[in-house]
């Protein structure tokens, strides 16, 4: 959510700071001292959430944003990473747990779910358009039916339990400000990438095939390629995002990633708006809060009811959701360029 | 790239998050209670808290001469949704005790999340999960309610001798409560003499019973189903189509009023069957009977009797209430007052007395049943026996029970 | 003019070689249904009972999937539209007919009920929703999504996390005995497999529909629009057909279908919250295999998914979806478009 926060050399930030004024210096500011004056509930199960679904959201805007492929299995791909995690690291459940040491296993269960992903968009490239949203729906679905009936690998409903984060540096990252802090970082590395990525030679290539995939393939560019690789490079984001929700929750099973979930996700992109990496972090920020203080406000049967009816509306006033509605309300802001260059190329 | 405005959106988010934890308020004590009021379990959720409002009612909503303020916590049944839930009840809404789950993996997963918060009392709602409390117990984790092995005690020796099924075959959900219950099952089972020759473990959610039905061997004397809900009615109607004929043995949720109450024809097969739980419909104890007519009178749109989850709930309330009295609502510091309180606790419930062994784990009365059809074609679970003080080692000695290792698909066997 | 005769005499060897390969696996199919199972198939396989059950259970639960994504498959062809509220149709149609049916004590009422207010609900949704989101593919889709949500919180709300069970009419209940042996007893005596009535009225009923509904698109001069309009629905609106009324019947039927689908479901299982997305889950699966908006391809969809899925319960429990899930992969590899689609 740091907008300053980016790796992409001096020059960038250089570039950010002219184009953007104060205010992001001011919201990466609130970001990095929000922890220091709001209880550790706000900071590990507020903050952390956000931090974590945002980015699995990143992940999905990447794809239906620059590539054109709305997929509703990135939640599935956070979810191998989360179980790769479990079955290499150490769980509690004594089925699998290879015990390897969190820098070995992290970095291989984010490997694997990225793999998964681009597996993923190998099967669902065959097709276009619509077509997209129906089989990762499909994939999504039967992943969860999958682990949730098989039980020497995935441990079936119950799942694993007992997944720590390691102890670093003297500091247990599970507590609450070392976790958000591990969120934060991850999801403003995430999001610079995603921000760079965009401009990147790769990026406009893969706008270009969004808007245009014929000329792509007609000027020599291998257009299954470039999108199954947006396939990896999202897979890698909800991988991270995943091994992270596994040491938020401390424990993995397939009610983490059911059908309900993944659409969740879905939810939270499309409320944010599809057309900035920022959208996905404002709209997990209104599902998090929404979902978590829905009992107290309307009770908690129809959180459910509720977050439709905000999905609707934003889908029937403002496609390009509350970033859009932001700035249809500031119509004097000129509306952001999301691809600055590609018009030249296309 | 404008983010002006957005930036400063983001940041009236991020501050408008910054809500004071609420302070407690002299002279109140704050309970959470945690239950299934979203999700299929919806409706035994509901139940489970018209259990807490009955022990509250009673206690005329104080305890040890402070009020008690109640904030509900909900999850779907999925652990992750319960431990959310809790952690916002503890965190947030700083409850100093907290009641509940409903179901046994949100058991293990509050069991989990009990260690790390050590300030505060948790008594369970109704989950039956054996290793909430016996292997790696979290000492602030208190369970006035039974687990599901206790909850079969006596039914397999009854189903041998009485009966006379020499052999049996399983069909049960695949989770940890189903193996916990088939576990409680075979030990008798298997003890006086009976065969299992095939268990069925059927995923969560599968409503096509008839391939399993079809896999249940055509010599066994009968069939012993851990089923709940939505999945046992399914299997009672397919087996039933499937012409299915050999009689059942239930587990403590497959005839529950919630199947009993349910409609269509699954009333016919399940008349005869034996079961075994916490409770009983028709038990004939006045304590028992004043129960159910306190539950009716106060709920009109409850079951026609109070389920276990309604029970349980109860129990484990009303013996956080006695508790608080004892000491006076004294849960300050590490609750060290509170919790003593709570492990000497030995009390009359409407299903008998209840008191916990050194785990933390209610020692009670069992109930052994068989579906009876009552004069007004509704169906009743008929108390045959009540198998006295069930400790959570059925009986054995610890070791010995330890030994026979954690309860999973294939554990216990005997084929 | 060789290499084309070599190129046609190598096509039709390999087209025996399949026929014949088809030909051996039918036969030995007849034959496991038929034969008494000797013992060393037994140990191999199983009981007879076992593998014959499961092919019954797969064909049957194929006509149900066939129900459900019939109407799927016809609406996604001639609109575009891939309606993912489709589930949520096919449980609120069934939770109407079972309290129809409940209300009234006719198990055929609760069906026509299921049936019509699903086919109203169809109509109110194409003329209040989709209508207005004309040619966004995208966000017509999302909206379904939406609804789906919302839907499936509501019915939650009214009819609770209950389990329903109809009370299917009396002529219809019970097994019946099949002329298939499964075993032999020691005395000698055949014992004959017993098989739900009921589940096979199912298939028989999905069948009916299947032929009505080719007929109706081939034979009836709405059923033509309809084809028109999935060939091209640009060229059917300029030869001066009303394409909403159309597009208004064919989303009629295709709910009604669905909500016909969820009483007679709900029927050989139960009524209860998540069989929603179980449905919808099955439609996606069918259709993708069996191509976009082909009823054709619906039917043989159906019966590859319902098979798998039966025959994987039976023999690889914990790896039943796998081999649904693999079907669908194998299919995509090799015709994208589905083993029915037409290239688009």
């Amino acid at each position: 959510m740091s907008i300053t926060d980016i790796a992409t050399g001096p020059s960038a930030v250089d570039r950010f700071f002219q184009q953007l004024g104060a205010a992001p210096v001011i919201l990466a500011v609130a970001l990095i001292i929000y922890p220091l004056i709001v209880p550790g509930f706000f900071t590990f199960q507020i903050g952390g959430q956000i931090l974590i679904l945002g980015m699995i959201g990143l992940s999905l805007m990447v794809l239906a944003g620059y590539g054109g492929m709305v997929s509703l299995a990135q939640l599935t791909v956070a979810g191998i990473a989360g179980y790769g995690l479990a079955i290499f690291g150490i769980n509690s459940v004594g089925i699998m747990g290879f015990g390897w040491p969190w820098w070995i296993a992290a970095p291989m269960a984010i490997a694997l779910a990225a793999t998964a992903a681009a597996l993923i968009g190998l099967i669902s490239v065959r097709t276009s358009g619509i077509y997209t949203i129906m089989i990762t729906l499909a994939i999504a679905t039967a992943f969860y039916y999958f682990v949730n009936q098989n039980y020497t690998l995935f441990n079936g409903f119950s799942g694993y339990r007992g997944i720590q984060p390691p102890t670093l540096f003297g500091l247990y990252w599970r507590d609450p400000l070392p976790f958000y802090y591990l969120c934060l970082a991850s999801a403003a590395l995430a999001y610079g990438l995603v921000l760079y990525g965009a401009r990147s030679s790769f990026g406009l290539a893969l706008q270009a095939t969004r808007d245009n995939p014929r000329r792509m393939r007609a000027i020599g560019y291998n257009v299954t390629a470039i999108k199954v690789f947006a396939y990896f490079l999202a897979g890698l984001i909800a991988g991270t995002a995943g091994v992270l929700y596994v040491w938020f929750n401390g424990r993995i099973s397939p009610g983490t990633i059911s059908v309900a979930e993944s659409i969740g996700i879905l939810v939270i992109a499309v409320i944010g708006g599809l057309r900035h990496p920022i959208g996905p972090f404002l709209g997990a920020a209104v599902y998090v809060l929404m979902k978590t203080f829905a009992i107290d406000l309307i009770g908690a049967e129809r959180f459910n009811t509720l977050i439709g009816l905000v999905f609707l509306a934003i889908v029937f006033i403002s496609p390009d959701g509350i970033l859009g509605l932001w700035q249809r309300l500031k119509p004097h802001l000129a509306p952001t360029s999301l691809r600055p260059h590609h018009e030249g190329r296309d | 790239m404008k983010l002006h405005r957005r930036a400063l959106l983001a940041l009236t988010l991020a501050t408008s998050l910054i809500a004071p934890s609420v302070a407690m308020a002299d002279g109140t004590i704050k309970i959470g209670t945690l239950a299934t009021l979203e999700g299929p379990f919806t409706v035994l959720g509901q139940d489970s808290m018209r259990g807490v409002e009955l022990a509250l009612k009673e206690h005329n909503m104080m305890a040890g001469g402070m009020k008690l303020e109640i904030i509900q916590g909900s999850s779907d049944a999925s652990p992750d949704s319960a431990v959310k839930a809790a952690r916002k009840l503890v965190e947030q809404d700083g409850v100093q005790i907290l009641i509940g789950p409903l179901s046994g993996d949100e058991g293990l997963a509050v069991k989990d999340y009990a260690k790390t918060q050590p300030n505060v009392t948790f008594v369970n709602g109704t989950s039956a999960a054996q290793d909430t409390t016996l292997r790696d117990p979290a000492p602030n984790f208190f369970r006035f309610s039974t687990d599901g092995a206790q909850w079969m005690a006596g039914l397999g020796e009854y189903a041998f001798t009485t009966k006379g099924y020499k052999k049996a075959a399983v069909v049960a959900e695949d989770y940890s409560f189903p193996y916990t219950q088939v576990f409680g099952f075979m030990a008798g089972f298997c003890k006086a003499g009976g065969k299992v020759p095939s268990k069925s473990w059927v995923p969560i959610g599968n409503k096509d019973f008839s391939s399993v039905i079809a896999s249940i061997p055509d010599d066994v004397d009968a069939v012993y189903v851990a089923l709940g809900g939505a999945d046992a009615v399914n299997f009672l109607t397919q087996y039933q189509q499937a012409g299915g004929s050999a009689p059942l043995i239930g587990g403590s949720i497959t005839v529950d009023q919630t199947v009993l109450g349910s409609e269509g024809k699954t009333k016919d097969v399940v008349i005869g069957t034996p079961s075994a739980g916490p409770i009983s419909d028709t038990d004939d104890s006045p304590a028992w009977k004043k129960f159910v007519a306190d539950y009716k009178a106060a709920f009109a749109d409850g079951f026609p009797s109070p389920s276990l989850f309604a029970h349980g709930y109860y129990v484990n309330t009303t013996a956080v209430l006695l508790a608080l009295d004892q000491v006076k609502g004294d849960v300050s510091g590490d609750q060290a007052k509170f919790r003593e309180a709570l492990a000497k606790l030995s009390f009359d419930t409407p299903t008998g007395k209840v008191s916990l062994d050194k785990n933390r784990n209610a020692i009670a009365d069992i109930y052994l049943t068989e579906v009876t059809k009552l004069d007004d074609g509704k169906l009743y679970n008929k108390v045959v026996k009540v198998v006295p003080q069930v400790n959570q080692t059925l009986g054995m000695d610890e070791a010995e029970f330890l030994k026979l290792g954690v309860v999973g698909r294939d554990n216990p066997a005997c084929p | 003019m060789n290499a084309s005769q070599a190129g046609t005499q190598q096509g039709v060897t390999a087209r025996q070689a399949w026929a014949l390969i088809g030909l051996l696996a039918a036969a030995a199919l007849v034959w496991l249904f038929l034969a008494v199972w000797p013992e060393g198939l037994v140990s191999w396989m199983g009981p007879k009972k076992t593998f014959v059950n499961a092919i019954f259970n797969g064909v049957t639960v194929a006509g149900l999937y066939f129900l459900v994504a019939s109407g799927f498959t016809l609406v996604f062809g001639l609109m575009r539209n891939v309606n993912l509220a489709h589930g949520s149709l096919y449980l609120l149609g069934a939770y109407i007919g079972y309290s129809a049916a409940n209300w009234t004590g006719y198990w055929l009422i609760g069906i026509a009920a299921g049936m019509l207010s699903m086919a109203i609900v169809g109509v109110l949704l194409q003329y209040f929703v989709f209508r207005k989101l004309e040619g966004d593919d995208l966000r017509q889709t999302l909206v379904t999504i939406g609804i789906s949500i919302v839907a499936a919180d509501l019915m939650l709300a009214v009819w609770g996390g209950n389990t329903y069970q109809f009370s299917v009419p009396e002529w219809l209940d019970g097994a019946i005995s099949t002329p298939i042996i499964t075993a032999i007893k020691s005395n000698g005596d055949a014992v004959y497999m017993k098989y739900p009535f009921y589940r096979l009225m199912v298939f028989v009923a999905a069948v009916v529909i299947g032929i009505g509904l080719w007929l109706i698109l081939n034979r009836t001069r709405v059923g033509m629009m309809i084809q028109a309009g999935v060939d091209d629905r640009n060229m059917l609106a300029a030869s001066g057909v009303n394409v909403q009324l159309v597009f208004a019947v064919v989303f009629a039927i295709g709910a009604g279908l669905a909500g016909f689908a969820g009483v007679v479901g709900g029927s050989v299982l139960s009524v209860a919250p998540g069989e929603d997305v179980r449905y919808l889950l099955a439609s996606l699966v069918v259709v993708i295999v069996g191509g976009m908006g082909s009823v054709t391809g619906a039917a043989v969809g159906a019966l590859l998914v319902g098979l798998a899925e039966q025959i994987g319960l039976v023999y690889f429990p914990t790896y039943g979806v796998v081999l649904t899930f693999i079907i669908m992969v194998i299919v995509l590899a090799i015709r994208p478009q589905g083993l029915m689609g037409a290239a688009r």
